[in-house]
């Protein structure tokens, strides 16, 4: 993303298809698709491997976003909609997945797609998006144990970072590397309120700060907000970071700054697919194998 | 004697100006990037519809967020102080005084003086606010008021989130999606608010009369609602939004020696 443009907020939407070993002899294709709040995230699998991915902005229209981010997934790969066997929903609008045979809930997903792209050794995922935080304990296998999630409040999620983005003219993307240009961390913003999030900014550049200072005070208090969250469910090793903020790094080194450990980094996604911000999507994509295997059993 | 009383609100500055306990003017000014040159206008704005010079002032009082911007003040009194006092002079049977500005709500009861006995905020949290309605209206694509005359036609067939903005956002989307009726929508958000004052007033307890100040109290929607879902009267003065500002004046006064009517 570069600068120069007015919608420092928009982050990037892409599509990748993966050169794939097993397309040609008949094979299980399956599908994931996660309608996030912001961002809708479609894989396509083949035989359990990703095959394709990608992520969207979500419109106002639930069916419409799950069709346009499904049909994307789909372009380059030589597949039709209907050689996919079996497609699984998740997310917030994972009722309004008009092409899926089965919907499951986000945490489910979010659990298996983390232990596919990290393995076996992950416990505990923290998953960010743009209006939830999710901290999910999970076993070996990626069955979730137990979670706790903001049912109540939408503060400290990604949703205040494309508004200060907009307003501090900062590309989202390169925010969270901003907010490490501090010399010295300040006190955390007392509000992380999405709505506020602007009269909160604007009254600490009032005073004087740095638009880096306001982005490390704002962050930092995210980052608080979401260790609250993980204490509570009870945080084990090893530790992931899934959702959108996944990718902001000024929220990671604060996270592991506050719980003293130190989450599993980032793949490489961009090689592998293994994106943390579409394990949801992959998760459901693995269910989706699982359920057609069963199905084609019974 | 003249006593003046101001509010820094973080939407608009307003300026209540006393001759002997009772009201001579008032102005108010959108307090923007520089809340201390917005306070400095409404003063000005008073001044000149009072008639009178600066001079003549006895005692300023500043109450609201960020009183150190005021230009000049003798002394400060708190925003809850401030709202007790307005509300009993205002009308002397009053003993839960209800405010609800831009971005904060607050409740308190008090006794036959104006004296407070119990208070609960919300603050932090844009729900409990003007803002809730702000960007609720947003997302219905009406403007405020249309909203308020809007909801007085629905019967209450659907509900929104009350705990939170962004929450309540996704749902009134989902609602005109599912293609409910804008009038309906429209009451399900004041219910909303409504029942989120609601759970804070029932904190400290509903002692009658019940008085509602602050911006808010002006929107005929809200108003509607509050009273369906709090089951009492509520007591409204025509100018809510002066409260703060009017509960300043009278402590200024109170400063300087002079009692009010």
């Amino acid at each position: 993303m570069s600068g120069g443009n007015n919608q420092y907020w928009r982050w990037r939407e892409y599509h990748r298809v993966l050169p794939s070993k097993k397309h040609k002899t008949p094979s299980l294709i399956t599908a994931g698709i996660d309608i996030g709040s912001i961002s809708s995230k479609a894989v396509v699998m083949v035989d359990g491997e990703i095959y394709s991915v990608s992520v969207m902005r979500t419109g106002s229209n639930s069916p419409d976003s799950a069709k346009k981010v499904m049909d994307w997934a789909l372009e380059g790969t030589g597949l039709k909609l209907n050689d996919i066997n079996y497609i699984v929903g998740t997310g917030y609008g994972r009722v309004n997945v008009p092409m899926a045979n089965n919907a499951l809930t986000e945490i489910a997903c979010h659990a298996k797609g983390a232990n596919y792209i990290w393995g076996s050794t992950v416990r505990t995922i923290l998953d960010v998006g743009g209006q939830d935080i999710k901290a999910i304990k999970c076993d070996e296998k990626g069955k979730v144990l137990s979670f706790l999630m903001n049912d109540k409040c939408a503060a400290g999620t990604g949703r205040g970072m494309e508004v200060l983005a907009d307003l501090l003219q900062i590309p989202i993307e390169e925010m969270g590397a901003v907010s490490l240009k501090v010399d010295e961390e300040p006190e955390p913003v007392s509000c992380t309120c999405v709505a506020f999030a602007k009269t909160e900014a604007m009254g600490l550049l009032r005073r004087g700060w740095s638009k880096e200072k306001v982005l490390a005070a704002y962050m930092r208090a995210m980052a608080i907000r979401m260790c609250t969250l993980i204490e509570r469910v009870g945080c084990e090793k090893d530790l992931v970071v899934t959702g959108g903020q996944s990718k902001n790094i000024g929220i990671i080194s604060r996270i592991e700054k506050i719980l003293e450990m130190k989450p599993l980094p980032m793949p490489n996604w961009e090689e592998n697919g293994k994106d943390p911000m579409v394990a949801g999507a992959i998760g459901a994509a693995l269910f989706a194998k699982a359920l057609y295997e069963r199905a084609q059993k019974t | 004697m003249i006593t003046a009383g101001i509010d820094m609100g973080i939407q608009n500055v307003k300026v209540v100006l006393l001759r002997e306990g009772e009201v001579i003017s008032q102005a108010s000014a959108s307090s923007g990037f520089e809340p201390g040159k917005a306070a400095e206008q409404a003063f000005e704005d008073a001044l000149k519809r009072a008639q009178v010079a600066s001079s003549q002032i006895k005692h300023v009082t500043a109450t609201g967020i960020g009183v150190e911007m005021v230009p000049r003040a003798d002394s400060t009194i708190s925003m809850i102080a401030a709202d007790a006092k307005a509300g009993v002079h205002l009308y002397p049977s009053a003993r839960t005084v209800i405010d609800i500005g831009a971005e904060e709500a607050r409740a308190l009861i008090c006794d036959e003086k104006g004296t407070v006995l119990d208070f609960a905020l919300n603050e932090r949290c844009a729900a409990g606010s003007g803002a809730f309605l702000e960007a609720m209206a947003r997302a219905l694509e009406v403007n405020l008021e249309e909203m308020g005359n809007l909801s007085l036609k629905a019967k209450g067939t659907v509900s929104v989130n009350a705990t939170c903005v962004i929450f309540g956002e996704t749902d009134v989307v989902s609602l005109i999606h599912k293609q409910e009726p804008k009038h309906e929508i429209a009451r399900a958000i004041y219910d909303a608010l409504a029942e989120r004052i609601t759970s804070m007033v029932r904190r400290i307890g509903i002692k009658p009369d019940v008085v509602l100040v602050g911006g808010v109290a002006r929107d005929i929607g809200f108003t509607s609602a509050i009273k369906r879902v709090l089951e009492t009267e509520i007591l409204i003065p025509e100018n809510p939004e002066y409260a703060g500002a009017l509960g300043a004046a009278l402590h200024a006064l109170g400063k300087v020696g002079g009692n009010a009517k």
